[in-house]
């Protein structure tokens, strides 16, 4: 192994040794392929921007328990740190789960986790490994709720790339998994959530805040 | 006459393929200019800066790719280098076989298609899957790609659906909606018993090691939460300098390739899952592979390393549309592949030469080239080697230049040629013993011989300027 990146080095060294001059880094701003009318950051514009995206979009608590239970669904996987605060909203009949068990993907309707942020420019929801309490709640089930701070905004795609920080895995999210492979068709939902959505949460903050 | 291996292939297909890829083909063109057009006043500015930006990063490869590795070891991740394809499948099945699973899931990448990676671990007992949509099928099939973008571009979906019911995954039903239920559930077990997950990586960080991977399947996400090892296959190229690069990347590498503005999953990964993250890899090895790109750095040839993979060449191209991405007989076909095809191929350039004559050099796979690679000269440098090493398979039906070589080369003769040229008229060009010639003369007329009136009417307009 050792014997291979010394031969890719040596190799490289003398190619680039090759060269009469080496192309110096462009000077560019980081945002300057985010579109003019999409500059704009707040949170109106970031309705919109979900919608592009086809992520159903909860104001609060009460009205996300509402459709869940509209939708007929009988159990899902929560984030541990979430439940206590949705279980009020949720009607009883919908099991939580605070654990996702392996052994059983299908018998989770929908999982309820956290993004760390949102992305304005392009309607995205931004997952953090350290934030999210279970990834397999975030992919595996049908539907996919993000439970988002509205407050934690970025205006472009630039710059959440410029501040992705430590965490090991930043996954940003926009709209629900879908395919076009079979004769350009699009179909929702192939192998994660065919249904994506984002809850506003701006309960704990206002807790914590208080006036 | 002797025709080259691609016209052959192209003049075999089926109508339907052939539809199936033009109509595909069409839809990516359509789609990438409406998004560019709206969203950008001048698209050619950034697919410069994009260009240039590139090229930087592999002018200084060596630099960066060391800082990728420093970072991605600094995250916790393994970094290991592959001289060759081969070794880079040592290396993979090194790790698969320490982590004692059987099943392994597989995103797209291109990369591993340079190794073949699915047959080889499916030849050594292991169950790979291919859990990309188009991937699946054409594993399925035992087919090979034919697109970088949509691997089965050439498939209809009575033909998905034919694979499906053969490979017993339910009841012929080419209903697309079913098609895609049914792979989920076939799935889903699959992501969560693989020991191993592998993808490739659309860009590397320098800065940070984050490796990049964007679907819109969320497969790459699904095997990154069941497995407990991801493998990460790169080619070398792939490496780029900073985190603030991959805005202007990423918003035109998926502008280009489907015409969306984001992808549903952009993944940035830097290592290994979060100590407080119950599911996901334990261990992440990144294994960079050369395979001949390092050669090609220093070269003439290097901005082809330039390429995000979008695709948009392919769809763009007259020559892609009438033959198919099989017809390339490599990893990568079309444009892109016609030039990095014989410069990547394990066998030596001679191998795939012949690639360079499959285009018209009508220039549009560089019009539409989101990193600005100028795929026409790059394709006509490579012509100019088949000539010179003279492989004689590239040049086949290419007509005879060095008559006209040696006319265009001195004055007196072409004057005389050109005074001439009318004779041609009564000659039985159809009889000459020159095959490209004869081809050439199979579909077309000579129109009638005008050579010489420049000449004359040069001549007589200086002779009026000094008269006056």
């Amino acid at each position: 192994m050792t014997n291979d990146r010394e031969k890719v080095f040596s190799r490289l060294k003398a190619s680039l040794d090759r060269l009469p001059a080496r192309t110096p880094y462009p000077d560019f701003p980081a945002d300057v392929a985010t579109p003019a009318d999409r500059r704009e950051g707040g949170l109106s514009v970031f309705r919109q921007r979900l919608a592009e995206t086809s992520t159903r979009l909860f104001e609060d608590i009460a009205s996300l328990g509402r459709w869940l239970g509209e939708r007929n669904v009988l159990s899902g996987y929560c984030d541990p740190s979430l439940a206590a605060i949705l279980r009020p909203a949720i009607p009883p009949s919908i099991r939580l789960s605070t654990n996702f068990d392996r052994q059983r993907p299908d018998d989770y309707q929908f999982g309820i986790t956290r993004a760390s942020a949102g992305i304005v420019e392009t309607g995205s929801l931004v997952l953090k490994d350290r934030d999210t309490s279970d990834r397999l709640g975030a992919v595996a089930p049908w539907i996919h709720v993000a439970c988002l701070d509205p407050g934690n905004l970025y205006a472009t795609l630039a710059d959440a790339l410029t501040d992705l920080g430590d965490d090991p895995a930043v996954i940003l999210v926009s709209g629900h998994s879908q395919t076009a492979d079979v004769e350009g068709i699009m179909i929702h939902g192939v192998h994660g959530p065919g249904e994506q959505a984002c809850l506003f949460m701006q309960a704990e903050k206002k807790t914590e805040n208080g006036p | 006459m002797s025709r080259q291996a691609l016209d052959i292939f192209a003049s075999e297909l089926d109508a339907t393929v052939l539809q199936a890829i033009d109509i595909g083909a069409r839809s990516g063109v359509e789609k990438r200019l409406a998004t560019l057009t709206q969203d950008y006043e001048d698209p050619d500015a950034l697919r410069r800066l994009a260009g240039q930006l590139r090229q930087h990063s592999l002018d200084h490869l060596d630099e960066y790719l060391a800082g990728a590795e420093r970072r991605l070891e600094e995250n916790g991740a393994q970094v290991h280098f592959a001289a060759t394809t081969a070794r880079a499948l040592e290396i993979v099945l090194d790790i698969v076989r320490a982590s004692g699973t059987r099943v392994v899931t597989k995103s797209k990448s291109m990369a591993s298609e340079e190794l073949d990676l699915s047959r080889e671990l499916a030849s050594r007992g292991f169950e790979p899957l291919e859990t990309d949509l188009g991937e699946f099928v054409v594993q399925l099939d035992d087919d090979h790609p034919s697109h970088i973008v949509k691997p089965i571009i050439h498939k209809t979906r009575h033909d998905v659906a034919r694979s499906f019911e053969r490979s017993g995954l339910g009841d012929y039903n080419d209903d697309p909606e079913t098609i895609t239920r049914r792979a989920r559930s076939f799935m889903r077990d699959k992501f969560l018993a693989a020991g191993v997950t592998i993808t490739g990586a659309n860009f590397v960080s320098a800065e940070s090691g984050r490796v990049v991977v964007v679907t819109n399947e969320g497969n790459a996400r699904f095997g990154q939460a069941g497995a407990d090892v991801h493998i990460v296959l790169a080619g070398i190229e792939k490496v780029i300098p900073r985190d603030r690069d991959l805005a202007l990347l990423l918003s035109l590498l998926i502008r280009s390739a489907t015409g969306q503005r984001i992808t549903s999953y952009v993944e940035l990964i830097g290592g290994p899952r979060h100590p407080a993250q119950p599911s996901g890899p334990r261990e992440m090895h990144v294994i960079f592979m050369d395979a001949n790109r390092s050669d090609i750095v220093g070269s003439d040839m290097a901005p082809i390393l330039r390429c995000i993979r979008c695709g948009a060449c392919m769809n763009s191209c007259p020559v892609y549309r009438e033959s198919s991405g099989h017809a390339y007989r490599g990893v990568y076909p079309g444009p892109m592949g016609a030039v990095l095809g014989p410069l990547l191929a394990d066998e030596g350039f001679g191998k795939l030469a012949d690639l360079a004559r499959a285009s018209t050099l009508c220039g549009a796979c560089h019009d539409v080239c989101p990193v600005d690679i100028p795929i026409p000269d790059l394709i006509a440098r490579l012509r100019e080697r088949s000539v010179r090493e003279k492989v004689k398979h590239a040049n086949q039906g290419v007509p005879p230049m060095s008559v006209y070589s040696l006319v265009a080369r001195h004055p007196r003769l072409w004057r005389l040629v050109m005074s001439l040229g009318h004779l041609m008229e009564r000659l039985p060009l159809a009889r000459l013993p020159i095959a490209a010639g004869r081809a050439w003369l199979d579909h077309r007329t000579l129109p009638r011989w005008r050579g010489g009136r420049f000449r004359r009417w040069l001549r007589r307009s200086e002779k009026g300027r000094a008269d006056d």
